[in-house]
C-alpha cells in the first residue's frame, strides 16, 4: 500500500527547474512590467532566447538591471529605450518599423495585394477571351454557313 | 497594325513572365549576403559617443579607482577581457605584442575574480596600462557588452569610433583594425 501512494506521488512530481532568480515587487503592476520586459526583451548573446529563459550571465544582469529601473519606477518605454539604446534594435522581438525593416512590415501585405491583382487580371482576361471566342462564331460568314449546314441536313 | 499591337502585348506579356524571376533573384541575393555575415556580432549603437561615465576599482590595487578620465587624452584601446573566456586567451599572446609595439590598451576585467585574474596576468603577461576590475559587469552593460572578448577603439577625445567583437588577431589587426587604430586622432 506504501509503495502504491509513492508510485502515486511521483506521478505528480514536477520539476521547478525555470526558476532562475527570485524577484519580489512592491506592487502586481510592477511584476506584471518585469514579466512582460523579460518576456518581450531578447538576450543578445543567446540571439533566440528572451531575457526572462536565457540563463546567459549577460542575461541574468540584464534581468538585474530591469529590476532595479522597475524598482526606481521607471516606465516601460524608458526601460526599453535604457536596452536600445546599449544593444540597438536587436533587443526588441518586435522591431519598430524603419526603412531596414519596412520589409518586414509591409512585405505580407505587398504579397497579398499583388497575388490578388494577378489572379484578377488574369480571370478577366481569360473571360474577355471567351467572349473573343463567342463573338467570332457569330461572324456573318459562318452565319451564313450554319445556314447552309441547318439547311441541308434537314433535308 | 494587329502585328504592331501583338508585339507590344507579347512584350508586356514577357515581362510579367520575369518577374518571379527578378523576385527570385533578388531573394538569392539577400540570402547569399547573409550567409556571410556573422549573426552573432551585432551592430554597436556606441560608435561616435563618448565613454559612460563610471567609477571602477582598479584590478591590481584595490585602493585605487578609476573614472572615464582615464579613458581620455589619447587614441587607445579597452579590452575587455576575463578568465572564464578561452578567446581573451588565445587573445592575449597578440595584445602582448601590440603592447610591446607601442599601441597603448587599457584593460578591463570583466565579471570575473580577482585573484584568478592577477594570476592570470603574472602568468601571461600584463598587456594593460590601466587595468579596470569590473566584477558585476554594470560597466559592460552601460558599453553594450554581451560577451567577452571585446575591445573598443576610443579616440584622444574620449570618444568611442569602433568596436570588435572578438578576438584580435595577426590576420584581422592587419586587414583592418590597425589602419583603424591608426586614424584614431
Amino acid at each position: 500500500m506504501k509503495r502504491l501512494l509513492i508510485l502515486i506521488g511521483l506521478l505528480f512530481s514536477f520539476s521547478a527547474a525555470a526558476v532562475i532568480e527570485v524577484y519580489s515587487f512592491e506592487s502586481e503592476e510592477q511584476e506584471a512590467l518585469f514579466r512582460t520586459l523579460t518576456t518581450e526583451l531578447r538576450c543578445p548573446k543567446c540571439q533566440n532566447n528572451n531575457l526572462a529563459d536565457s540563463n546567459a550571465s549577460i542575461a541574468q544582469d540584464m534581468r538585474k538591471k530591469t529590476y532595479q529601473m522597475i524598482e526606481n519606477g521607471k516606465s516601460e518605454q524608458q526601460i526599453v529605450d535604457y536596452w536600445i539604446d546599449r544593444f540597438g534594435n536587436f533587443v526588441l522581438y518586435k522591431p519598430p518599423v524603419t526603412i531596414a525593416t519596412s520589409v518586414l512590415w509591409l512585405g505580407p501585405g505587398l504579397f497579398v495585394i499583388v497575388g490578388i491583382t494577378i489572379i484578377v487580371r488574369n480571370s478577366r482576361r481569360k473571360g474577355q477571351r471567351q467572349d473573343d471566342q463567342s463573338e467570332e462564331t457569330l461572324s456573318a460568314a459562318e452565319q451564313d454557313r450554319l445556314a447552309n449546314i441547318l439547311k441541308d441536313s434537314e433535308k | 497594325m494587329t502585328d504592331k499591337r501583338n508585339d507590344s502585348k507579347s512584350n508586356k506579356q514577357l515581362v510579367t513572365r520575369l518577374i518571379p524571376l527578378l523576385a527570385f533573384l533578388i531573394v538569392s541575393a539577400f540570402l547569399y549576403i547573409g550567409l556571410f555575415r556573422d549573426a552573432t556580432v551585432l551592430e554597436s549603437t556606441f560608435i561616435g559617443r563618448p565613454v559612460p561615465e563610471f567609477a571602477l576599482n582598479d584590478l591590481v590595487n584595490p585602493e585605487l579607482s578609476h573614472d572615464k578620465s582615464v579613458l581620455t587624452g589619447k587614441p587607445m584601446l579597452l579590452n575587455v577581457w576575463a578568465t572564464w573566456c578561452p578567446t581573451c586567451y588565445s587573445e592575449h599572446k597578440f595584445l602582448n605584442e601590440l603592447a610591446a609595439d607601442g599601441v597603448y590598451i587599457v584593460g578591463m576585467n570583466y565579471k570575473d575574480e580577482r585573484e584568478k585574474a592577477l594570476v592570470w596576468l603574472d602568468k601571461l603577461d600584463n598587456p594593460y596600462k590601466i587595468s579596470l576590475y569590473d566584477p558585476d559587469g554594470m560597466l559592460g552593460l552601460d558599453l553594450g557588452v554581451y560577451g567577452a572578448p571585446e575591445t573598443f577603439f576610443i579616440d584622444s577625445q574620449g570618444v568611442i569610433q569602433y568596436k570588435h567583437v572578438g578576438d584580435i588577431n595577426p590576420r584581422n589587426w592587419n586587414d583592418e583594425l590597425q589602419a583603424i587604430y591608426q586614424q584614431l586622432k
